[in-house]
């Protein structure tokens, strides 16, 4: 840096940017654009690194195995964000000055702080089977049991236990959500809360009408957030089914074509589709905080 | 006499001193280390040379006690040598290995389960073709199929390591004698058997389990591979394997059905868990107790199932559980096995790394790791007398026997995309409800072009 200041004048100011850019330029064209562009170059190659063109997209679009696959993750991304949102909204609107507050909002914060292989091996046998004649030791179906229904196999029926999966990542989403959006509806100004009781709205129109607007950005970032950790699911899916049963998602089956059937040309085009899918997001999450910057 | 002595005193104090180093945390190997030149103990291994500070790192499949029982079957050899073994084993070494190569921290040696693996990698232009030593030695201690199973594009790479012997069914002969069931000698009469068990109403005459993480359905390829081997033979066997006919041929078709009629009857499974489908979820390594529990009568699994049973179980032919080779189908056509086994691969060529990979060749090895049980290898040079159960002895003598026909499990010579993962989830489609035909004719399609 101290080079960069003995600069001669004229150019002083864009050499001083370069010098305060160049590293981080550097990280980002080694750690992103140069591996990027080699995965790119990755899913146009066959299994031994030969020129294939676009066969393995077409692969990825004709096989049934692997539309599954983006079915699979079409319905986590659908699914994922807006339950654990909704959910977490609900219950942080609930319990917001409820009394014990507190240990309500850590009941269910707690699933946030188990990582995502342990809650699928928690799961695992919550779920778990054996037959009618044997001792359950799988919570669910020790409750079917119970109430004198047959056990079921909650991870081997399709397409059903896709949601079964699903939930686990909800379980754990809710939390993240809760807290984010119950400081959010902290934050809504007293006077506006009480002006519109003078007014005698209602609760749902309280809730409509001020607590929705106030903490919408919040929420947008919430709802952001999970989309691009559910598209990125991996480790749920692979503990719990390894992606057998027609569960698999867009990562998982990423993993098991490019480091176990030895097709690095098929992982490589599903991880070009996964950055595809996330571009959007992130460019509208981008754009969003800019537009509340120069609101502000 | 006075041999054994010594070698009394030198193993505690071996023993003593390796753990001391492990403690110390430094390789660094003192020059007075116990033992001493020109001891009984170490002259087996002065051909291999002594070395200075060497370090060879080995990585692998094997975890927990084999891999103790491994590390103490070169203890010797690096006590003597000097060869520190930096050893590192991994449930994940299947698609770790790969990565490791690519991203240039390959360990020194690999031990492959898998021929088809090993052959990738070789391919791939990574590994180093084995010294000279080594190949002699695999020509003087194993059969030509063994050697071929390292052998990849006419250049030899990999020796054999250990062995296992697949195809095994699991009893209790109490059980069998108290209701004056025989032993099946054919197919055809284990087929009666089943029948008879399943008549009689008080267990189901099987129970098995595939369920193994992200390589669930396995064990159900060895079924079939055990059916493929013995109703059309070692030829259609090996066709089928580098598909020179296609999966879904008529006769693998057969092959698959004839497994079927057992695995996919819900008279006839799951002893103990449930019904067909229970065999999903019910991991591999829990799936024979019902044997013992009296809730299933037989169980299809390896010879690596005698360490799955729980401690103090006496696997013997009079004894808890035993186990008989999945009978032939055409009597006439004698002993067919399948089996599986390890391939030492060299990512290094260094000169302590070819000693390590010598000795892990030689019969010296394979009787030292034979000795510490649960292990057996097809070494020609192997005791066995040495074998630490009668199921080790009968697994080796079987594999020595020159008559037996062997062959590698099917599996693990396909390739990747095949035998690591279309074919073991055609079985788990299989077993949730498929039809042979749609996932043989799954797993054909997923077969890789070149």
């Amino acid at each position: 840096m101290l080079v960069v200041d003995r600069a001669p004048k004229s150019g002083r100011e864009k050499v001083q940017i370069a010098g305060f850019l160049a590293p981080a330029l550097i990280l980002l064209a080694v750690g992103l654009v140069f591996p990027a562009l080699q995965t790119s170059y990755l899913s146009l190659t066959g299994r031994n690194g030969e020129f294939v063109g676009l066969d393995n997209f077409v692969w990825m679009f004709t096989q049934p195995e692997a539309l599954v696959t983006l079915r699979n993750t079409v319905i986590w991304v659908v699914l994922v964000p807006l339950l654990a949102s909704s959910i977490g909204l609900a219950y942080a609107v609930f319990i917001d000055r409820a009394r014990g507050e507190k240990a309500l909002k850590a009941l269910v914060f707690m699933p946030m702080a188990i990582s995502f292989v342990g809650a699928g091996i928690i799961w695992r046998f919550v779920y778990a089977y054996k037959g009618p004649e044997q001792d359950q030791i799988g919570l669910f179906n020790q409750i079917l049991v119970w109430f004198g229904q047959e056990p079921k196999q909650f991870l081997l029926d399709a397409p059903e236990n896709t949601l079964f999966l699903i939930a686990v990542m909800i379980w754990i989403q809710t939390g993240f959500a809760m807290v984010v959006l119950s400081a959010a509806i902290k934050g809504i100004p007293t006077e506006i809360v009480e002006a519109a009781r003078l007014d005698g709205a209602s609760a749902w129109q309280q809730f409509r009408n001020i607590t929705i607007p106030t903490i919408r950005g919040s929420l947008i970032v919430v709802v952001t957030t999970i989309t691009i950790g559910t598209l990125k699911v991996f480790d749920i899916v692979r503990t719990m089914t390894a992606g057998q049963y027609e569960t698999s998602v867009v990562a998982n089956e990423m993993y098991t074509q490019a480091f176990r059937a030895g097709e690095p040309g098929r992982g490589a085009a599903l991880a070009l589709i996964l950055f595809l899918m996330v571009l959007p997001v992130v460019v509208y999450n981008a754009r969003l905080l800019r537009k509340q910057k120069e609101i502000r | 006499m006075a041999n054994i002595r010594s070698r009394k005193f030198v193993l505690p104090v071996a023993a003593l001193s390796v753990s001391l180093l492990a403690l110390a945390g430094c390789g660094s190997e003192g020059s007075d280390s116990a033992g001493g030149s020109g001891d009984a103990d170490c002259a087996a291994y002065e051909s291999y040379g002594t070395f200075e500070d060497a370090e060879v790192s080995v990585y692998s499949t094997i975890v927990d006690i084999e891999a103790e029982r491994l590390e103490e079957s070169w203890a010797d050899f690096s006590e003597c040598t000097g060869v520190e073994v930096a050893y590192e084993g991994s449930k994940e070494f299947e698609t770790q290995i790969g990565v490791r190569a690519q991203g240039g921290t390959a360990p020194d040696l690999a031990i492959f389960p898998q021929p088809g693996l090993l052959a990738a990698q070789a391919q791939a232009g990574y590994l180093k073709p084995a010294p000279q030593e080594v190949s002699d030695l695999v020509d003087e201690g194993w059969s030509e199929d063994w050697k071929n199973y390292g052998t990849v594009d006419g250049t030899f790479y990999a020796a054999p390591m250990l062995a296992n012997v697949k195809g095994y069914v699991w009893y209790v002969p109490a059980t069998f004698e108290e209701k004056g069931w025989e032993v099946p000698t054919t197919w055809d009469e284990m087929t009666e058997l089943t029948e008879t068990i399943a008549g009689e109403g008080e267990m189901k005459p099987w129970c098995a389990g595939f369920e193994s993480g992200e390589a669930t359905g396995w064990p159900g390829t060895d079924w079939v591979e055990d059916a493929v081997l013995r109703e059309h033979g070692p030829e259609v066997y090996d066709q089928w394997v580098t598909h020179e006919i296609p999966f879904n041929d008529p006769r693998i078709v057969d092959s698959f059905d004839r497994v079927g009629d057992i695995l996919k009857n819900d008279e006839y499974v799951n002893g103990g868990f449930g019904d067909v489908r229970s065999i999903l979820s019910t991991p591999f390594a829990e799936a024979g107790q019902p044997v013992l529990d009296s809730q299933c009568a037989m169980h299809h699994q390896a010879s690596f199932q005698a360490v799955n049973w729980p401690e103090g179980t006496n696997v013997a032919e009079d004894g808890d559980v035993w186990a008989f080779m999945t009978p032939p189908i055409d009597a006439a056509q004698g002993t067919a096995i399948t089996g599986g086994g390890e391939l030492i691969g060299a990512y290094a060529d260094r000169p302590e790394v070819q000693a390590l990979q010598a000795y892990l060749a030689s019969a010296e090895f394979a009787n030292a790791r034979v000795a510490q049980g649960g292990a057996i290898s097809a070494n020609k040079g192997l005791d066995p007398e040495l074998a630490q159960s009668d199921l080790d002895r009968q697994s080796i003598e079987l594999l020595q026997d020159p008559n037996t026909v062997f062959r590698f499990d099917g599996s693990d010579l396909m390739p990747g995309a095949v035998g690591a993962n279309s074919f073991w989830s055609g079985i788990v489609n299989w077993i949730n409800g498929s039809s042979t035909e749609e996932v043989t004719q799954t797993v054909e399609d997923s077969w890789p072009a070149s």
